[in-house]
């Protein structure tokens, strides 16, 4: 086999005895000691266990039992999801010793598919970021270009699947986690609709925007991944009670008649010219597939990046007050009394971005100011929401650039939070309104990196975004393997 | 909206972070550059719409409450920072 093998192709041939999946590990596993030094993509990699994984898939497969549809593939989990008897850190000092005592529902429904999991995947602390450099541990690199950010908060799984470390690999999207490091990296990426997928054992940032969901090689991967983690979960009261759709079957490779939105909105100043020209070119795919394309307007969409940076801090402010180093994580050695405790604890375990947020969060939900922040921003949450509400009305899918510029350098942004958080502009208004967003890629800079297509769709119509991306995958051939050295 | 260093050091109180100096001077000029940002919500007339707290068209939750096995207490101590026997132990709370 080749690493470049789909997740599909390796479950079917392991399932059908044609490669064992501890062939299918060991490539992999050649691959991560060679590249993994360079990419930095892993916080822990878990090869002996990953290892009796494959091997009793294969004593199934062997005995002629049943397995499951993602027998012997190697994913990479983000390290913000508990794995049983792994640390789970969310790349945060606060966290550096923390095991997780359970599974995360989402890992539990890997198990049982029979996937193999390979390790625990390098993020933003708490996933505060969008180039996985404020990470506590390490810097991982762009398997495209290693002086360039991988994106964040998800940049650990996006470079773990673009160097071909992993088949596939899960993260976890708030305002563009998953989209936008997918984007940077030129692979898949697919934020379902909040309430799809369980978040038990996921580590909560902002609990009314987070979502789990896959990295891939290729749209029939996100597909595959996604049925197998999508669903009801009682024990995340915020999944949705719904019958899951079957994916794979609505990869019909057909957009003839389809309605693509074109926001104006995101065609604008601060826009890369090379970014723009890949997208529009997708536009003129997409039109020549027989799928017919309009402009629409959201109008509100400049004010989204405003609302987010009120409402995700104060989420995570709540979030984040369970770090006190009482029950779990790190504890000053420093505290005379309670309160010392608390207040040095969480000052020496929290990295910078973080405490930002926090602080941000803190103040915008503190007495006196509630009103002019939290409220007025999740009104215009509302408006939001509405734009898409009354553009869905005209068309069935918004296709946008993911973000307004390919992998930034390392270091360019991250002396100023500001210009960091205006690299999420394209991403944030999808979570608002609890969207399915997905990034796919539609080309590459003069630089050679790679260049991000977000389509998004009406809530649980996922099957209507993977067929749009998946028809424009099969017409197209920007799914490329990174030469690294 | 200029911050004041009460304002600041009043936030980092409440969040239970003890900043030192420096870098609350740099939070509370990186804050109030952020926030100058997020004012340009106030350009939008919001009178009569209702805030949205949740996307999802879901009000209560409801189980049926059947007894279950609960996490061994073992399992969730494994991870304090300090403990007596099956107990978190914490610095003195009153002097």
């Amino acid at each position: 086999m080749s690493v470049t093998w789909t997740a599909r192709n390796i479950a079917d041939h392991v399932r059908a005895k044609k490669l064992s999946a501890q062939a299918v590990l060991q490539s992999f596993l050649e691959r991560q000691e060679k590249w993994e030094p360079k990419i930095q993509s892993f916080l822990v990699r878990t090869r002996d266990q990953a290892l009796v994984q494959a091997r009793q898939i294969d004593e199934r497969v062997t005995r002629g039992e049943p397995v499951g549809p993602l027998a012997g593939v190697p994913i990479a989990i983000k390290d913000n999801m508990c794995v049983q008897g792994l640390k789970t850190t969310c790349a945060s000092k606060i966290l550096e010793s923390f095991v997780a005592p359970y599974d995360a529902t989402v890992i539990r429904r890997l198990r049982e598919a029979d996937a193999v999991l390979v390790g625990k995947t390098n993020m933003d602390e708490f996933a505060m970021g969008s180039s996985t450099e404020n990470s506590a541990f390490q810097t991982t690199r762009n398997p495209w270009n290693t002086d360039c950010i991988p994106g964040g908060s998800s940049g650990g799984s996006a470079a773990a699947v673009a160097a071909r470390l992993a088949a596939a690999a899960l993260g976890s999207d708030t305002g563009g986690s998953i989209r936008q490091p997918a984007a940077c990296c030129g692979v898949v990426g697919l934020k379902p609709t909040y309430g799809l997928v369980s978040r038990y054992g996921l580590v909560a940032f902002a609990s009314s925007l987070d979502q789990i969901g896959p990295f891939t090689w290729n749209v029939g991967d996100a597909a595959l991944i996604l049925q197998v983690i999508a669903g009801h979960d009682p024990l995340d009261s915020t999944s949705v009670d719904r019958p899951v759709p079957h994916y794979t079957n609505a990869l019909t490779g057909s957009v003839k008649g389809l309605r693509i939105g074109l926001p104006d909105e995101y065609f604008v100043k601060g826009l890369d010219p090379e970014v723009e020209r890949a997208v529009l070119e997708s536009v003129r795919v997409f039109e020549s597939l027989g799928a017919t394309v309009q402009k629409i307007s959201l109008p509100h969409t400049e004010y989204a990046v405003a609302v987010y940076y009120i409402l995700a801090p104060s989420e995570a402010s709540a979030n984040l007050a369970r770090y006190d180093g009482v029950r779990y994580g790190h504890r000053s050695g420093n505290a005379k009394n309670l309160l010392e405790q608390y207040e040095l604890s969480r000052q020496e375990g929290f990295g910078s971005e973080v405490k930002r947020r926090i602080m941000l969060g803190t103040y915008a939900l503190s007495a006196g100011y509630y009103d002019a922040y939290y409220l007025k921003a999740q009104k215009v949450r509302t408006l939001i929401q509405r734009d898409f509400d009354s553009a869905f009305k005209q068309v069935d899918v918004i296709l946008t650039p993911t973000a307004p510029t390919p992998a930034f350098r390392l270091g360019e942004k991250s002396g100023d939070p500001l210009q960091m958080y205006l690299s999420d502009i394209f991403t944030i208004s999808c979570n608002m309104a609890g969207l399915p967003g997905l990034s796919m890629p539609c080309g590459f800079s003069s630089a050679g990196l790679p260049i991000g297509l977000q389509l998004m769709g009406r809530p649980f119509e996922e099957e209507t975004v993977l067929n749009a991306a998946h028809s424009y995958e099969q017409a197209t051939s920007w799914v490329r393997e990174p030469t690294l050295s | 909206m200029p911050l004041s260093d009460k304002d600041v050091a009043h936030a980092a109180r409440l969040a239970r972070l003890a900043l030192g100096d420096e870098e609350r001077r740099l939070y509370r000029d990186q804050l109030e550059r952020i926030l100058g940002y997020i004012a340009k919500l106030n350009e939008l007339d919001t009178a009569g719409v209702p805030p949205t707290s949740h996307v999802v068209p879901m009000a209560n939750v409801w189980r049926e409450d059947d007894p279950a096995p609960a996490f061994d207490t073992e399992k969730i101590l494994s991870n304090a920072p300090e403990r007596d026997g099956a107990y978190f132990k914490v610095p003195k709370v009153i002097e």
